[in-house]
């Protein structure tokens, strides 16, 4: 084990024992911030799952990819305005309306996304590659620009349509515990496992997964390239659709640069698990999404974003690859 | 550049070879630069009717010139990617308006420093280079991306511990009141009066009338010229230095590891030195900007250096050309004349445009319709977004691309047709 290694274990080992004090101590607050930190974490995790498929296949760090994710967000707020639903209490039509717009705005994210590959990833594929990088903030820029002209700097509201209130809440042993918070985590679940099927079930998977590795000699084995690039990019995007308005349906509010923020804490979830690497990119993100909530209630909310990155600088210094530490393939 | 036969006798002009460098596009690029940088302040004040707000403008977008030409050492020479530049722009800004300001005395010091701007350009300058090595001792040995990770994370870090740490650096109030630069008076002459309040009482500058004569005050303290004078030359400096580092041992050794880190390695090169190198050298333009940049915005807040900032330059200089000084340059000018004078002022030009075609029913609020004026300051963010993808689609090689490298670009594709290219010109 060389000093670094040990460095690293003993810094893990005593926030561990610090977490654990706390759990000791008052382990009803622990438990309720866990699940806080969980319920966040889902979603992070959905949008972390798009940058590392990204930055799996083409090595881009897509930054149009959070902001992708809030568009999924607004336009199912905007979907949701079609049917009757009733925000006050859980009925028939409120279930109709999730179970018909989440694979709607799923869909739609999956078709802007793609349109977006098209115009401003692919035509740059043997440029520089700092080109495709410019033209990702470029498309960020613009779909934040399309948001804010569509419902301006304000926040929106997004219907509260879930079960929600007395009747879908419980308080087991002090903590606190709603539908939402299931719900969350249920659905990103699904998502996920679908996902990991179809990266090791299917043909379309393997495909990408040998886009990932070489593309060069998967284009020699008869693969599409950019027919499975621009899947990746569809299904980064179905994610992210999906994460957007699970945020929607959890936090019942969206704003136009909520994806700057939210995609930077996704994306460093993505290198927190190893980049590249899928079951890296779900763990990244639920575990950011736990530490950002111990942060939040141990040391405070205004130190959070120190304490994420400054993890994230210490992961990579002491594990460069990520916690999963699978190497991408220096192209 | 090589004169095949020197054996005719050149005039004084032609000593200058003016006309061959004309004909080299880099060089000619630097002479208009240099003639417009001339030619600007005295045209404005014409123009404009002796207002300085033009050269404090312009004075402005220096600030990003030098930014612009830092990173160009990171990313386009050492092919380093630093999405945390801003960080550095901070700590520079910082050192300089702690120590030049009153601020310490609030903070647990209960001491302020009031050190001369021309020793803390150099100081902060060493502080952020110190900070730069700091932050690339333990990560330059990641490779590609991870890096440009790291630095993100440092870049988001930094403005959050200004933000965080009210006590020391004024928080979300920022720092103000910080210290002009001043120069003697057998410098500046005795009407200027620059370190002497009486004297600025009195100074011809004080007169709004001699602000029409073209006669530069060179007073710190409410003369923008000079500070306008002051970025210039320190710009001339930084492309002097930088060009010299480019033709360098060290220049060639950041080209080497660029293009491949393992053959860079096996000729004998230190590669983790050279990057650290890079690193520091880098961040030390950064420092140094921030330093001006405190100085003459008198107003240091952990807003002027969130990402945005660290994106911009890294904009400016992929689509100015990376690796070359005088492409990155432009870019820095044309996306800060697109990000602070096109954009901001599209919505009062499309106003007008619409007022004098008889569209002036289009200006008027209007149910959804907010007003021209209204909708097209919503529509910045689009605007700049288009602008940034379509000049990335037309010129993938930015606006004026390094000479080395458009050979290199073409030779690959000469050599070995189709997708390995990017072999060759990788960052």
């Amino acid at each position: 084990m060389s000093p670094i290694d040990f460095g690293f274990y003993i810094i893990s080992a005593a926030a561990v024992i610090l977490l654990a004090a706390q759990a000791v101590l008052n382990p009803t607050a622990f438990i309720q911030i866990t699940i806080f930190g969980l319920a966040d974490g889902a979603m992070y995790a959905l949008v972390a799952l798009g940058y590392t498929m990204v930055y799996g296949i083409i090595e881009l760090i897509n930054f149009a990819h959070g902001d992708v994710f809030t568009m999924g967000g607004y336009i199912s707020a905007a979907i949701l305005g079609f049917f009757a639903i009733n925000e006050n209490s859980f009925t028939v039509g409120n279930l109709i309306a999730i179970l018909i717009v989440f694979p709607v705005v799923m869909l739609i994210m999956g078709g802007i996304n793609i349109s977006i590959e098209r115009i401003a990833y692919r035509p740059l594929r043997n440029a520089p590659r700092l080109a495709p990088l410019i033209t990702a903030i470029g498309m960020s820029f613009v779909l934040e620009g399309v948001m804010f002209l569509w419902h301006g700097p304000a926040s929106v509201h997004f219907p509260d349509i879930l079960p929600h209130g007395p009747n879908f809440q419980a308080t087991v042993n002090g903590v606190f515990v709603t539908f939402k918070d299931g719900f969350v985590m249920v659905t990103a679940i699904v998502l996920v496992t679908l996902l990991a099927f179809f990266i090791n079930r299917t043909k379309l998977g393997k495909a990408m997964r040998a886009t990932a590795q070489d593309r060069d000699a998967a284009q020699l084995m008869g693969i599409d390239i950019n027919r499975t690039i621009a899947a990746t990019f569809f299904i980064g995007a179905l994610l992210a659709g999906a994460g957007g308005m699970i945020w929607g349906l959890y936090f019942n509010n969206l704003f136009y640069n909520l994806g700057f923020r939210t995609g930077l804490v996704a994306f460093t979830s993505a290198v927190f698990g190893g980049i590249g690497n899928i079951p890296g990119a779900a763990i990244g993100g639920v575990l950011i999404g736990l530490i950002a909530a111990y942060s939040d209630s141990y040391i405070g909310s205004k130190w959070t974003e120190v304490v994420i990155f400054g993890i994230l600088i210490g992961v990579l210094v002491f594990r460069p690859t990520g916690l999963l530490g699978m190497r991408v393939p220096e192209k | 550049m090589t004169d095949s036969a020197p054996a005719k006798r050149r005039s004084p002009m032609g000593r200058l070879r003016l006309r061959e460098r004309m004909r080299d596009r880099d060089q000619a690029i630097y002479g208009v630069l240099l003639v417009a940088a001339l030619v600007y302040p005295m045209a404005t004040l014409f123009a404009s009717g002796g207002s300085t707000a033009y050269i404090a403008q312009a004075a402005h977008a220096g600030t990003w010139v030098l930014l612009a030409i830092g990173l160009n050492v990171v990313v386009g020479f050492a092919g380093l990617l630093d999405l945390g530049y801003a960080a550095f722009f901070a700590i520079g800004a910082y050192t300089y308006a702690l120590f030049a300001s009153s601020q310490l005395s609030a903070s647990p010091l209960h001491h302020n420093f009031h050190v001369p701007f021309w020793i803390m350009i150099v100081l902060g300058m060493f502080v952020a280079a110190g900070f730069g090595a700091l932050l690339g001792f333990p990560t330059l040995r990641l490779r590609g991306d991870y890096l440009a990770i790291v630095t993100l994370g440092f870049g988001e870090i930094v403005p959050q511990l200004s933000f965080n740490l009210p006590q020391w650096t004024g928080g979300i109030n920022a720092i103000g009141g910080i210290d002009q630069p001043w120069l003697p008076a057998w410098i500046t002459g005795p009407w200027a009066g620059a370190n002497n309040v009486a004297l600025i009482q009195n100074s011809t500058c004080r007169n709004p009338l001699a602000q029409t004569q073209f006669i530069p005050c060179f007073s710190f303290a409410f003369d923008p010229i000079a500070f306008y004078v002051l970025i210039v030359i320190l710009i001339i400096g930084a492309v002097i230095l930088v060009t010299n580092l480019y033709r360098s041992r060290l220049g060639r050794a950041w080209m080497a590891i660029r293009e491949d880190e393992v053959a860079a390695a096996a000729m004998g090169i230190n590669t983790v030195t050279t990057k650290l190198l890079a690193f520091a050298i880098g961040a030390s333009f950064s420092g140094f900007a921030g330093a001006y940049y405190g100085a003459s915005f008198d107003l240091v807040s952990p807003d002027d250096f969130l990402f945005v900032v660290s994106i911009t330059v890294l904009v400016m200089i992929v689509l100015g050309g990376m690796g070359n000084i005088p492409g990155v340059i432009v870019g820095a000018l044309v996306i800060y004349f697109v990000l602070y004078t096109l954009l901001p002022s599209l919505a009062s030009n499309a106003e007008s445009f619409a007022n004098n075609f008889g569209l002036s029913s289009l200006t008027r609020q209007n149910g959804e319709w907010p007003g021209l004026y209204a909708e097209v300051q919503r529509l910045q963010f689009l605007i700049y977004g288009l602008i940034l993808v379509l000049i990335m689609l037309l010129r993938p090689q930015g606006l004026f691309p390094s000479r080395i490298r458009e050979q290199e670009l073409k030779h690959a594709v000469s050599q070995e047709e189709g997708s390995a290219v990017e072999e060759g010109v990788r960052v």
